[in-house]
């Protein structure tokens, strides 16, 4: 459901000291049973999102950034703080957040079995479409995406981790949301898809006018695609500003890069932390 | 709720048929293993019964038909009921399985219509395949239904579709909270409603407990209802007790179970439990 032009320049996103933690401490008796590990995995998040920009969450694996989608994706809800997408609450107004956005997960969701446009279909159905048109609408955006359409009634599970993607945008899309929650959309593709994913992202900003919340890992990506960054570590946000100005900031040198920021912010860089969760 | 809601609504309800008939569809391999599975049980019931006068348990022909006709009626019925029960129960397990499960759940939908949505697509396959089921069992075993009331027996079938939605609605709850144990606890619910609902014999023959739980099953007195109204041609007024009963269950059942289906996603949304695979 897309946003009117009155609607532009307003905030998007508001969130003010969101908490979460997962697992609790197992009850005792008797000084028996084991203790389950807490881990906080949001912590007093407060930020801002404007409409109409791409906004860019930078952080390692475990940092929170999935979470803190989740939380807006009315998914998951917080222990402690408040959350809103254009003025609605995510806890107390989910029917109406959930009219305003559209996720795009690291993994394609779709029953697999069934083809892009049987998922299409269950998803322009459950967004209030799915009627005459929705098939040339599926085909005029797949086309767009660079999908050859003879993969419009395949099974998913035929078509390539890049081609699920491009369907799953293009799902996102079929909706026209306002706000758009991409969680890590490039991760695992190659190096074409990722150019043309990006290069969606942007036109999602330039013709929809609607707004983007990417969480990233991919320091390069951040930098090109987004208008700002918020830099979150261990559930905590420890930067927010433009890449030019996290760069002229943290970087500690003229010609450096989002990865020196993001260095001097967490103390690690982001290949660290992929090598230790595969070891 | 306004004309354009209830549109958005019924729109997404033929949303969730029109999936579930993809579904069975792209699937149709399992589906059909699934029929053959359903098929061999029942005549497998049939054939015990046939087979009972060779342990001379028989006190005579008309006596071995009727037991054959009593069980096989059971084990239809129980083939569209437990499908139906199924089906519903494990609409979340099979959207944890596919990893769908939180794109469904941050639809902008009201829940029931989820759930209701899911539930009509079952109940319309369910008959679907019980049907095919069913002529094959008259075909073989030759069963003389000429005293069949069958408007009877529709009318307690379609009273026994609410409380079986109620049933299959509660018994969801379980996946949904327990992404690891929740498909064993349903199928332990399924086990114990094949149990105590009389499906191959009278509820009379149990334990007081579980005669108990059988006076409280509503597929306790769909078996009965339908199986009068089949083999002895039991009237439309001398069903209404049982058809009552099961529509007051129903009144009861579906907006309880809906309502704690409610409970348990907000208490699945704080412990985050929508995950996939959880």
């Amino acid at each position: 459901m897309a946003i009117k032009a009155s609607e532009l320049n307003t905030v998007a996103v508001e969130l003010h000291g969101i908490s979460k933690r997962f697992g609790q401490p197992a009850r005792r008796f008797f000084g028996r049973g084991k203790a389950k590990k807490v881990k906080l995995a949001l912590d007093q998040v407060s930020m801002r999102v404007d409409t109409g920009r791409i906004t860019g969450i930078l952080g390692a694996n475990g940092s929170g950034k999935s979470t803190l989608i989740r939380i807006l994706a009315t998914l998951m809800t917080p222990d402690a703080g408040t959350a809103s997408v254009f003025g609605y609450d995510v806890v107390a107004q989910p029917d109406d957040v959930r009219r305003h956005i559209n996720r795009v997960s690291v993994e394609a969701s779709f029953f697999k079995e069934m083809s892009p446009w049987e998922n299409m279909l269950y998803a322009a159905r459950l967004y209030g479409s799915g009627g005459d048109g929705t098939r040339n609408r599926v085909e005029a955006m797949l086309n767009r995406l660079g999908l050859p359409l003879d993969t419009l009634d395949k099974p998913m599970k035929q078509l390539s981790r890049g081609q699920q993607q491009k369907v799953a945008i293009a799902r996102s899309f079929l909706t026209s949301p306002s706000l758009l929650l991409m969680d890590e959309p490039t991760t695992g593709l190659d190096p074409r898809s990722k150019r043309e994913v990006q290069e969606l992202v942007r036109s999602i900003r330039r013709d929809r006018a609607a707004t983007v919340l990417l969480c990233t890992h991919d320091l390069q990506e951040a930098e090109v695609l987004c208008d700002r960054v918020v830099v979150i570590d261990q559930g905590r946000v420890l930067a927010d500003g433009t890449p030019a100005e996290l760069i002229r900031m943290h970087a500690g040198k003229t010609d450096g890069s989002l990865e020196d920021a993001f260095m001097a912010l967490t103390g690690k860089r982001l290949e660290e932390d992929e090598e230790e969760k595969e070891e | 709720m306004t004309g354009n809601m209830l549109r958005w609504e019924l729109n997404a309800f033929v949303g969730f048929i029109e999936r579930q008939k993809n579904l069975y569809r792209r699937y149709w391999a399992w589906e059909a293993v699934w029929l053959l599975y359903n098929l061999v049980s029942v005549l497998s019931i049939g054939y015990l019964a046939a087979g009972l006068s060779t342990l001379g348990l028989e006190k005579g022909q008309a006596a071995l038909h009727q037991t054959q006709l009593y069980l096989l009626v059971g084990a239809l019925l129980w083939t569209y009921l437990s499908l139906v029960f199924f089906e519903i129960s494990f609409a979340i397990t099979w959207e944890r399985w596919e990893g769908t499960i939180e794109y469904t759940f941050m639809a902008p939908i009201k829940r029931l219509t989820h759930l209701l949505g899911v539930s009509a697509a079952s109940l319309l396959y369910g008959m679907a395949r019980t049907a095919i089921i069913g002529i094959g069992v008259v075909l073989l075993f030759r069963i003389d239904l000429s005293h069949a009331n069958w408007v009877t027996a529709l009318a307690i079938f379609a009273a026994a579709t609410l409380p079986l939605l109620g049933l299959g609605i509660f018994t969801s709850i379980l996946p949904l909270l327990s992404p690891e144990k929740g498909e064993q606890m349903a199928f332990a619910v399924q086990g114990v409603l094949l149990l105590i609902s009389g499906v191959y014999y009278p509820i009379s023959v149990l334990p007081a407990p579980l005669r108990l739980g059988g006076i409280l099953s509503p597929l306790t007195y769909t078996l009965d209802g339908v199986r009068e109204a089949l083999l002895h041609g039991l009237s439309l007024a001398g069903a209404l007790p049982d058809i009552g009963i099961l529509l007051l269950m129903g009144v009861v059942l579906v907006p309880a179970s809906v309502f704690f289906f409610r409970r348990a996603e907000i208490r699945a949304k704080r412990l985050g439990l929508l995950k996939r695979s959880g």
